[in-house]
């Protein structure tokens, strides 16, 4: 773990405090107008070109939200969020029409250079460490969807996805030139009135990405979408839907980052996945919004849907996030095993430090026969944060032999912090077998002293007992990932213990 | 040389004193064997000198190479050479020992100034000091010490000993859980390991190590204090006679 080492050094050379990706892009913006109303549900689609139907989609939803009201039941604690004070959609101002990405905004492109993401397609990943025993790929492509603010800047690798018959474009081109799919399948697996922060999301959402893989086809490449909120007062909603027709395979990686604000940020993403007969998704986050300073200012509010429909037999969906940031998280990516031997898998590492509060999970639905599930969750909680593990396990009736293995680790550093863990099982099917493991532990002084003892620096010591402690999912991250997880992982804590 | 000098040290714990006014002294390539009953302090003296957080010490100093030892953090001691091989070795789920010893020898490396050894300097490094302890290499791609044997827990701590070179080595009860065979491959990586350039402090309640090791010096702890200092033929003494002799006399 080569990685570790870099950390620790790239750690000393920052402040604490110091946010990684806290700097902020000096560009124009094209602003819709403060708050929340219908008129800003007809500016946001009216600025998308979208049609009649979407509108109408939209203004339901939105009738729909203000009917309900922000859910309370999560272990998570933040002033009340004033709506009518956010900005729901802010646009990087184009100097023309764009029809190339030497067209995009210098600055933004610089943004995204700074943040190590290559939005020209000249710029190929290098490989990092392959993990152990995996074959190395050498000049791995990784097609991207930039989102800024509210809008796709960017999205590369088009021509060679479109050869191989996988649509991946900004949610808004989707809805335009695909409006047959996007009909078909938005909506479908988060309906406009699943919650709160989705039914807001329904309304207003400004953007996001679109893939369709077709039948047989495995994705030529990993997609991966960026998502950056700049503006201040803005409100990040995207929607990112993924269908993967009979017997396709896509891997799909999503990164978040934000600037250094005091001000609290609204995050209210709805991620919507759906695999028919024998495909597959593989979906991996690495989350990294803004957390907040070490007294708690700011930060960003991180209030996601994400729900994945194994609609047909033999398909799976496997769901891989490494959560760092922001400075409350609300999220629980889930799976709906409804056709018969299906399968879910949920692995997750969620970090938390300073004033940071998680409550995180998963939701396995095993409605179909010889559904399987896998959750493996790695709660950190270090500083003042409090770390909170949420989960559903239900077979129904007719789920028979369905069966469940969740086990859920806890790690805590210092004594400021808390975990907790929630499990919810329900099952209606006396043939499903559920198992649930849980486990809580502390980085002890006697392991602490041993490291320092062999000449390692606390940080060091940490970034090792939690890179540890997290293997079994830092594993399952596409490795390109996998090395940049385990830096952020090091990075998060510093400053953790004493 | 002088590479240890310990002068009425006082050390506490929750304001109980446990060492009580010890004085030490100890040159590179000599090996220093403490022998003394349970409680006497051994184990404290040990952690103290390796810097574990948790005591307090009250009076008197620790030198190293006339260096204020006790204003250096644990990992500055390592760098320096203090090697402190634990009792009773913790595990670290997650980290193989390959893992974890690179980036510790390194870390070392790089705080005395010279550069990170590459991945085939440190395997090459690595199987000779593996080789010599027995020590496969299915248990370096396993945890840190996860899952392994007592006598494997010792083995890897002489391991580590080898690979980071230190110049004062601090055995605490080394021998404690090994059975008889365990005890010979790890006393024989013991002494391989000395040298002129350095010395070794042996913590041990029996004399049974000490015919493995033989130690220039043999101090007796009791009560916080060395109450009887002498050769080897001191351990021998204390094998017939047992410690009573010196409880009193504390």
């Amino acid at each position: 773990m080569v990685a570790v080492q870099e950390t620790v050094e790239r750690v000393r050379r920052i402040d604490v405090d110091q946010y990684r990706y806290g700097f902020e892009t000096q560009i124009e913006s094209d602003k819709a107008p403060k708050g929340l109303s219908e008129d800003t549900v007809r500016f946001i689609s009216a600025k998308k070109n979208e049609p009649a139907w979407m509108l109408e989609w939209r203004l339901e939803a939105y009738r729909r939200w203000l009917t309900m009201t922000e859910p309370t039941w999560a272990r998570v604690d933040y002033p009340k969020i004033d709506y009518q004070d956010i900005y729901y959609y802010a646009a990087p101002k184009p100097k023309k029409t764009l029809s190339s990405i030497d067209e995009i905004d210098p600055e933004i492109l610089k943004t995204y250079e700074k943040l190590g993401i290559p939005l020209r397609e000249v710029a190929i990943l290098e490989g990092v460490e392959p993990p152990p025993g995996g074959e190395q790929t050498p000049n791995r492509k990784i097609a991207v969807d930039a989102v800024f603010d509210s809008v796709s800047v960017a999205t590369t690798f088009q021509k060679e996805l479109k050869a191989a018959g996988v649509i991946f474009m900004p949610i808004s081109e989707a809805i335009r030139e695909h409006p047959d799919l996007v009909q078909k399948y938005l909506g479908t697996v988060v309906p406009t009135s699943d919650n709160y922060f989705a039914t807001l999301n329904s309304a207003v959402f400004s953007d996001g990405s679109f893939v369709y893989v077709p039948p047989g086809v495995r994705c030529p490449m990993e997609l991966s979408t960026y998502f950056r909120i700049n503006e201040r007062n803005t409100g990040q909603l995207e929607r990112t839907l993924i269908i993967a027709d009979k017997g396709s395979y896509v891997s799909y990686l999503e990164g978040c980052t934000a600037p250094q604000r005091d001000e609290n940020q609204l995050h209210a993403a709805v991620v919507e996945l759906v695999t028919l007969d024998d495909a597959e998704i593989k979906y991996s986050t690495v989350q990294n919004w803004y957390p907040g300073n070490s007294e708690g200012k700011g930060g960003i509010y991180n209030f996601v849907t994400k729900r994945g429909d194994c609609r047909g037999k033999n398909s799976k969906i496997s769901w891989t996030q490494v959560e760092t940031g922001s400075a409350i998280t609300w999220k629980y990516p889930s799976c709906i095993l409804r056709g018969d031997n299906s399968s879910g898998e949920f692995y997750s590492i969620a970090i938390s430090n300073g004033f940071q509060q998680v409550d995180s999970g998963t939701k396995m639905i095993h409605l179909g026969k010889n559904t399987s599930s896998w959750i493996i969750s790695k709660g950190i909680a270090a500083g003042k944060s409090q770390n909170t593990y949420r989960g559903l396990v239900s077979a129904h009736r007719k789920a028979t032999g369905a069966r469940n293995y969740t086990a859920c680790d806890s790690l805590l550093i210092g004594d400021k912090c808390g975990a907790h863990t929630v499990p919810y099982v329900e099952a209606k099917n006396s043939s499903a077998t559920f198992e649930h493991e849980a486990t809580t532990s502390k980085i002890s002084e006697d392991v602490l002293f041993y490291c320092l003892q062999r000449g390692l620096s606390e940080q060091q010591a940490i970034g090792l007992v939690v890179n540890g402690f997290a293997k079994d999912v830092l594993q399952k991250l596409p490795m390109e990932f996998a090395a940049e997880a385990q830096k952020l992982i090091s990075i998060s804590l510093e400053g953790s213990v004493g | 040389m002088t590479l240890l000098e310990i002068q009425d040290l006082h050390v506490g714990v929750d304001s109980r004193e446990i060492i009580r006014g010890l004085d030490l002294m100890v040159n590179a390539g000599e090996v220093h064997a403490i022998m003394g009953p349970n409680g006497s302090g051994k184990s404290t003296l040990s952690h103290v000198i390796a810097g574990k957080p948790g005591y307090e010490v009250t009076g008197g100093q620790i030198l190293f190479r006339g260096e204020d030892l006790l204003e250096m953090e644990p990992n500055e001691r390592a760098a320096k050479g203090v090697f402190l091989a634990f009792q009773y070795p913790v595990e670290i789920p997650g980290v193989t020992a390959m893992n974890f010893l690179r980036t510790a020898l390194n870390a070392q490396r790089k705080a005395r100034g010279r550069g990170e050894l590459s991945t085939p300097e440190f395997l090459k490094k690595i199987r000779e000091v593996a080789g010599s302890l027995n020590i496969t290499r299915d248990m370096l791609k396993r945890g840190v010490n996860v899952g392994f044997s007592g006598g494997e827990k010792k083995r890897n701590e002489v391991l580590q000993m080898a690979l980071f070179e230190p110049s004062l080595c601090i055995l605490d009860e080394i021998d404690s859980g090994l059975d008889i065979d365990a005890l010979r491959i790890v006393a024989s990586g013991i002494n391989g390991l000395r040298s002129p350039e350095r010395a070794m402090i042996v913590i041990t309640h029996y004399q049974r190590l000490l015919h493995y090791i033989v130690p220039d010096y043999v101090h007796v702890m009791s009560k916080g204090r060395v109450v009887k200092s002498g050769g080897k033929e001191l351990a021998l003494e204390l094998e017939a006679c047992g410690y009573a002799q010196f409880e009193t006399a504390a």
